[in-house]
């Protein structure tokens, strides 16, 4: 009862603080408008990379460009929800560094979602526009016999994806508290993460996609089911079962990363000036 | 007199500006080492497929993925150096002090810039390219003068860098607000100086096109430079052109500015 309380409250302040920060980015629209176009062209030269390659090759890693396609769509598109819910966290060092972080702190309001709604961002749809449209280039152009389970797979590998990103920007926000200027740290997570899965696992070596399936989940937001869906070999081999997993993996994800922030939030000195 | 000392002082300012923040400093080598290691996966796989692009074998593509790491703060590729607190005092006004002062406007950041980029390529770069060379197949030359004539270009990509820097950020003077600009800077820094591809491996005309370009001269001449592709004095000349030309047009758009435009604030 009271865990659910706290959630919805949670949600709420969350919708107040993030409305807020709609609001003053509509004050200039012709400014808004810019930074979202902006914010989708430079999330898609990541793309423009992808198919900068294909111009010259027809295969990476052995998988087709549709294929590439479906790899950066899903990654993309899960990281962009997570980028818009939770992305600004990463102006917590600085609340951090100059006191303001204290403010937060005795607001009758959960602390986790004053952070993820600090500084929302709604130009932050740009990236998940462009994910969105690789996703459904790649759905139409994917040589895939569809089966029901398949076509499952995508929305849940799109949600669980984003709650496995979402994950690491929690717990890269706890890693903060302790390490204030070293906030730079959580973007080889966040940012490295989601370019990584943008590329076949079969381009990389053994040790690092082990790494990233079995230490740091990251495989699970996009390149387990996706092999499954695409009727690839996952190169490590992983029983085909392991396909469906993803919501367990985002679950215990966030699990993980909420006991981290509350870790962190518990050892929060303040600056004290 | 000593204005040559003033400009070293500005510099030296620079430099320790940002060799203040060492643990912001450690997170960058940790992020430019991962995206390092990241590239370097897709470019082997790349070449793989198709060696000899853009003329470049394996160890010569890798080389040039962690040259890119190690220029990626230096040469504010993304933005994020001078330009942006040069946009923020003129945005609130305070660059009248600056224009008050007995220095020239453009050396001054210049010199503040240049101080940034040594700290960054020094403190951000080199240990990033050191763990690329020890555990991925480089292609590095062993005389000396190789090294001395690669130091060359990145002095030049480091004052073509700024020179373009400098340009946008006088923009605000009509702009009032750098967002945009800086966006702008984003793309177009990211995408022409060859971070997503070396230049030499874009297709057809758009690749020649790309090469002439001033961006040309911050990652893909200096890589070239290092690893022999390129005769190094039509190297320096290309890098030399672009800044003569680009801090020539910052000068004329700076005395445009100061002449016409009314300083913000009260």
């Amino acid at each position: 009862m009271g865990e659910r309380h706290a959630l919805a409250e949670g949600l709420r302040a969350y919708g107040l603080i993030a409305g807020m920060w709609v609001r003053s980015s509509m004050t200039y629209r012709t400014s808004f408008v810019v930074t979202v176009f902006g914010n989708l062209v430079v999330t898609a030269l990541d793309f423009v990379a992808i198919l900068l390659m294909f111009s010259q090759v027809d295969s990476l890693g052995g998988w087709s460009l549709p294929e590439v396609a479906f790899l950066y769509g899903l990654s993309a598109t899960a990281f962009g929800i997570a980028d818009l819910v939770l992305g600004s966290m990463d102006v917590l060092g600085g609340r951090i560094r100059d006191g303001s972080f204290d403010t937060l702190l005795v607001r009758p309001a959960p602390v986790l979602a004053q952070v993820g709604a600090d500084h929302f961002a709604l130009r932050r749809l740009g990236r998940i526009t462009q994910g969105a449209v690789v996703l459904g280039y790649a759905l139409v152009s994917v040589d895939v016999d569809w089966s029901a389970p398949k076509v499952l797979l995508v929305p849940v590998m799109v949600v669980s994806g984003a709650a496995i990103f979402s994950a690491l920007f929690v717990a890269g926000a706890a890693f903060q508290i302790f390490a204030q200027d070293a906030a730079e740290v959580q973007n080889a997570f966040t940012y490295g993460g989601t370019t990584l899965l943008q590329y076949p696992p079969t381009v990389f070596g053994k040790d690092l996609v082990r790494g990233v399936t079995f230490m740091l989940p990251l495989a699970f937001v996009n390149w387990v089911s996706a092999a499954y869906v695409l009727g690839r070999p996952y190169p490590i081999g992983l029983p085909s079962w392991a396909a469906f997993m993803s919501p367990l993996v985002a679950a215990a994800c966030c699990a993980l990363a909420g006991l981290a922030w509350r870790a962190g939030l518990r050892s929060y000195r303040s600056t004290g000036s | 007199m000593g204005s040559g000392r003033l400009y070293l002082a500005v510099a030296a300012g620079g430099f320790r500006r940002y060799a203040t923040y060492r643990a912001a400093t450690a997170a960058g080598v940790f992020t430019n080492t991962v995206f390092g290691v990241i590239l370097v996966y897709t470019y082997l796989a790349l070449w793989d497929e198709k060696p000899h692009l853009g003329g470049y074998d394996q160890a010569q593509a890798v080389t040039y993925v962690w040259l890119g790491q190690c220029l990626y703060a230096t040469l504010a590729i993304q933005g994020g150096g001078a330009e942006k607190d040069l946009m923020e005092r003129i945005r609130t006004g305070e660059i009248a002090v600056d224009l008050y002062r007995p220095a020239d406007l453009q050396l001054w950041w210049l010199a503040g810039d240049m101080g940034r980029a040594l700290f960054q390529m020094l403190g951000r770069g080199v240990i990033p390219f050191a763990f690329g060379a020890i555990f991925f197949p480089m292609a590095l030359p062993t005389a000396p003068s190789a090294w001395a004539a690669c130091l060359v270009a990145l002095l030049l990509a480091m004052v073509v860098s700024f020179a373009i820097r400098y340009l946008a950020a006088l923009s605000v003077f009509w702009l009032m607000d750098g967002m945009g600009v800086n966006q702008a800077l984003m793309i177009t820094g990211i995408f022409f100086s060859g971070m997503v591809l070396p230049l030499n491996a874009f297709p057809g005309v758009f690749g020649d096109i790309v090469l002439v370009l001033p961006w040309a001269a911050q990652i893909q001449m200096p890589a070239d430079v290092l690893m022999g592709e390129t005769d190094p004095l039509g190297a320096f000349a290309f890098q030399a052109a672009w800044a003569v030309v680009l801090l020539a047009a910052g000068r004329l758009l700076q005395s445009a500015a100061t002449r016409r435009v009314v300083v913000q604030g009260g």
